[in-house]
């Protein structure tokens, strides 16, 4: 890791096909600047995306990354992790891929505790669709495919997480850049599992998670008297329906990332020309 | 006396068929004798026909067939359910103390031996070793050393304690002697006595094997989610993998256990995911983005009955189709289907090395019976020295310079000549590039440029080309290689084929076989099917798929063997249908 490295270096030369005003934008580059910040370079860190508007953020970011199919981006980050625990594994997703399709999935990364940090990008619709009601649009959300809303409460990923037994729960807004990258930048120093819901809203397709509501809604846990490491009170403030929180909202600081859990502490890349030295004891198990 | 031994315990699900089974199994091979086992069992966890069918030889054995010399039968149905394998001169061991069991009908011609096996086994310790009482009177009416039983059980329950294997050998002792008090073995109605030898054999079976290869094979990722027949390959792993520095994870699903497969491989690690049919199915999404990023990856397919659910512990090789042709689009990949459990284990260290050489996904074709069945093989079956390792083109910090365009970005999809890129793993100084299943340009990134696209797709393409010229991909070899007819077949029915020759009368009529252990890319049979007067192509499943494909390759119709019926072929049967096919 070289100690010279800027955000810039972990852009590519791909302009971002976003509509103008996304949120992405935002959220992107706090991600960039964290990794940057954390000490990380493009060459040791893997960057994991599935479909989406969310998905295309491995075309704009300059590092080993992987563009997969839809709602399967924690389990390839998993695996990236575990084959090699030294590469700083970000895994990116929407509230579509991440709380709908890849919900399963969501649930096991987290309680698996796996080393990685998980930016979710809510905007709560569906974008890329063009405008279709996703898990966490709101129960009176008018779409395309709901004419009178959802007319079921939306899923809250926080609260998912804490259930799971998420070690670390911070949530950010995309147009509050120090802020989101500090919280990135807590996310990526966590050891275990780092999640951050990023409010990061579509100008194009949802007129009322706006940046105006965001800002006018939004209660900065930094400026209360909030105890991330206090069980209950995150609970609390999870479960609270009428709260918009920016901030981490629970941390377990004594947590053990999975793969120090399971003793995996070199990474498996290298292997022999021949099989393992003492490969025939294998055999000789069936005698 | 016959020159092979067979017998068979049955019963309940939950009546320890099965690990019974395997201690026979294991005290033959450990006396040295060929083994060759099968089981018949049903989807539940308790209750429901289940049997373990021992075959024994002092030569290796291949197959099984439809013949019981012994059999233990806990229930009246383990004798209603094998009564047409069951001869003049069979032992059927029960215990005619239990309720069910005290109006069996023993068929004339064969010997009853009721042993209160209950009884005996509580006097030794606990009802629960009743079926060790079994063992031992089986040992005492083939006349096999009592002593092999001991080290097996030995091996079995060394873990929970000297007093239970010291209970075990009792109950075993009982049983014999019970048999020695009551019963004339050494009269000539006992036909039996099985020799021993000095043979070390390995007993073991074509999920173990797999496992087994994927170690040698340098595998240290491997993530699955449990599914009748697949299970046993993560059973071995688990633990075994860790010790060799690797690391096994019990995904949520099928989904997960492939993309986190993906990522291991992605990262560098050689990497492996093990499923069945309705697995596959589901894997079929990440499959196309597996081959589409380029990405080496075994995925390993142990067949059973399908469609949907279908039968779940019974066999058959109907997912042919699938990894042919499985997934949308059109899609670069390797299919290994080992022919033997053996092959198991070589073709598993083959299928890492395809898979990183040219950076594609290789399926691994197994099937349930061969995943179940237990087979005795010399130790250098599986000499580790005779493993090689071939990474393929993986490039370090210097060689990645080569592969940098003008702006010094890593060309991971570089088109090169043989249609294999350069792959520098994650951690590479300047090798930093995106993998995706969008169509992508050399550097990786989206593109629907007309021109590229054509030029990524034949690139893709070409890497089973270079794969077919560079590989061997010959079938296996047995039978009369100058006879008019041929038979073919693929995975594990090789052995019965083998055995069927040897059933066939001398009218009957003689033929090559071909056993093919590659379906894609696969060998080019249209000489032998043209040189041939007749072609029978033999398999487990209801349309002939492999017979589809091979027409499709030599522009000749053949004619089919199948069986679907989720029994696997036995010998005898299939020299029968051979035989009416080529006459």
């Amino acid at each position: 890791m070289s100690s010279d490295v800027q955000f810039i270096d972990f852009k590519s030369d791909k302009q971002p096909t976003w509509c103008p005003g996304c949120g992405d934008f935002g959220t992107m580059n706090g991600m960039m600047k964290a990794l940057a910040n954390t000490g990380n370079d493009p060459d040791n860190t893997f960057v994991v995306a599935g479909i989406g508007c969310s998905g295309k953020i491995g075309t704009y970011m300059h590092s080993y990354a992987l563009h997969g199919v839809h709602g399967r981006a924690l389990p390839v980050g998993t695996g990236v992790k575990m084959a090699n625990p030294d590469l700083e594994v970000m895994v990116a997703g929407g509230d579509g891929d991440g709380y709908s399709i890849g919900a399963g999935h969501f649930v096991h990364a987290v309680r698996r505790n796996v080393d990685m940090s998980y930016i979710v990008m809510d905007n709560r619709i569906y974008g890329l669709t063009k405008g279709q009601a996703s898990p966490t649009s709101r129960e009176d959300f008018e779409t395309a495919t709901t004419p009178e809303g959802p007319k079921q409460p939306p899923v809250n990923p926080l609260a998912l997480a804490l259930s799971a037994g998420g070690t670390f729960i911070a949530q950010s807004f995309a147009s509050d850049s120090q802020r989101h990258t500090e919280l990135v930048q807590e996310a990526i120093e966590h050891d275990g599992f780092g999640f951050v819901n990023v409010f990061s809203p579509c100008v194009t397709f949802n007129d009322t998670d706006t940046y105006d509501y965001f800002r006018d809604n939004l209660t900065d846990l930094a400026e209360t008297d909030h105890d991330p490491n206090d069980f209950d009170e995150a609970k609390d403030r999870i479960m609270d329906p009428d709260g918009e929180y920016q901030g981490i909202l629970y941390q377990d600081e004594s947590s053990t990332p999975y793969h120090e859990a399971h003793g995996v502490t070199e990474d498996m890349t290298e292997i022999p020309d021949g099989a393992p030295e003492n490969a025939t004891d294998l055999v000789r198990e069936f005698y | 006396m016959p020159a092979d031994f067979n017998w068979a315990i049955g019963g309940e699900a939950g009546d320890g068929i099965d690990s019974t089974g395997k201690i026979f199994a294991r005290a033959l091979s450990r006396a040295g004798r060929h083994v060759f086992t099968s089981k018949d069992f049903a989807s539940r966890i308790r209750g429901g026909y289940t049997a373990y069918k021992v075959r024994t030889a002092i030569d290796q054995v291949e197959s099984t067939v439809d013949r019981l010399d012994v059999l233990i039968a806990l229930t009246q149905r383990t004798v209603d359910e094998n009564i047409d394998e069951l001869h003049e001169g069979s032992v059927i061991i029960y215990d005619g103390e239990r309720t069910s069991m005290q109006d069996l009908e023993i068929p004339e011609g064969m010997i009853g031996m009721d042993i209160p096996l209950k009884s005996l086994a509580e006097d030794a310790g606990g009802a629960i070793m009743r079926n060790i009482v079994a063992l031992g009177a089986a040992c005492e009416v083939t006349e096999f050393p009592i002593e092999h039983l001991g080290s097996s059980l030995e091996k079995r329950f060394s873990d929970k304690g000297q007093s239970i294997v010291e209970n075990n050998k009792t109950a075993a002792d009982l049983g014999a002697e019970y048999v020695q008090d009551n019963y004339e073995t050494e009269s000539a109605e006992f036909e039996y006595e099985l020799e021993t030898t000095d043979e070390d054999y390995v007993l073991i079976n074509g999920d173990e094997a797999i496992g087994m290869g994927a170690i040698a094979a340098g595998c240290r990722f491997y993530s699955g989610y449990p599914i009748t027949p697949a299970t046993d390959v993560m059973e071995y792993l688990t633990g075994r993998l860790e010790r060799y520095g690797g690391h096994v994870v019990q995904a949520e699903d099928e989904l997960s256990a492939i993309n986190m497969a993906l990522g291991a491989a992605r990262a560098g690690a050689r990497s492996m995911t093990a499923t069945s049919g309705p697995g596959i199915d589901l894997m079929a999404e990440t499959f196309g983005l597996v081959a589409q990023s380029e990405t080496p990856l075994v995925i390993c397919d142990v067949m059973r009955s399908g469609p949907s659910t279908g039968m779940p512990t019974k066999q058959e090789q109907g997912d042919l189709n699938m990894t042919l042709f499985g997934g949308h689009g059109e899609i670069p990949r390797f299919v290994v289907a080992p022919t033997t459990i053996s092959e198991c284990f070589w073709k598993t260290v083959e299928a890492f090395n395809l898979a990183e050489k040219y950076q594609t996904p290789v399926y691994l074709v197994s099937d349930l019976e061969m995943a179940v069945t237990e087979q005795t093989f010399p130790p250098e079956a599986f000499d580790m020295d005779d493993v090689e390792i071939d990474r393929g083109k993986i490039v370090d910090e210097d060689e990645v310079e080569e592969w940098l365009d003008d702006e010094g970005r890593f060309r991971a999809h570089a088109d090169t000549e043989d249609g294999v890129s350069p792959r520098a793993l994650p951690g590479t100084t300047d090798g930093a590039h995106m993998s995706t299943g969008l169509e992508h340009n050399e550097l990786g990134r989206r593109t629907e440029d007309t021109d590229i696209r054509v030029e990524q797709v034949q690139k893709r393409q070409r890497k089973a080309e270079t794969a077919e010229a560079e590989e061997d991909w010959s079938p296996r070899e047995f039978g009369n290689a100058d006879s008019d007819n041929l038979v073919v077949s693929w995975g594990s029915n090789e052995g019965t084929i083998v055995e069927a020759m040897d059933h066939l009368d001398e009218d009957d009529p003689d033929f090559q076989f071909l056993s093919v252990p590659y379906l894609f890319p696969r060998p080019d049979l249209t000489e032998a099917v043209e040189d041939a007067e007749q072609v029978v192509v033999v398999e487990c499943n209801a349309t002939g798929q492999f017979a589809d494909v091979l027409e499709h390759d030599t522009l000749e119709r053949v004619d089919r063997v199948n069986k679907y019926n989720g029994v696997g072929f036995k010998a005898d049967e299939l020299a029968a249908e051979i035989t009416e096919v080529l006459q």
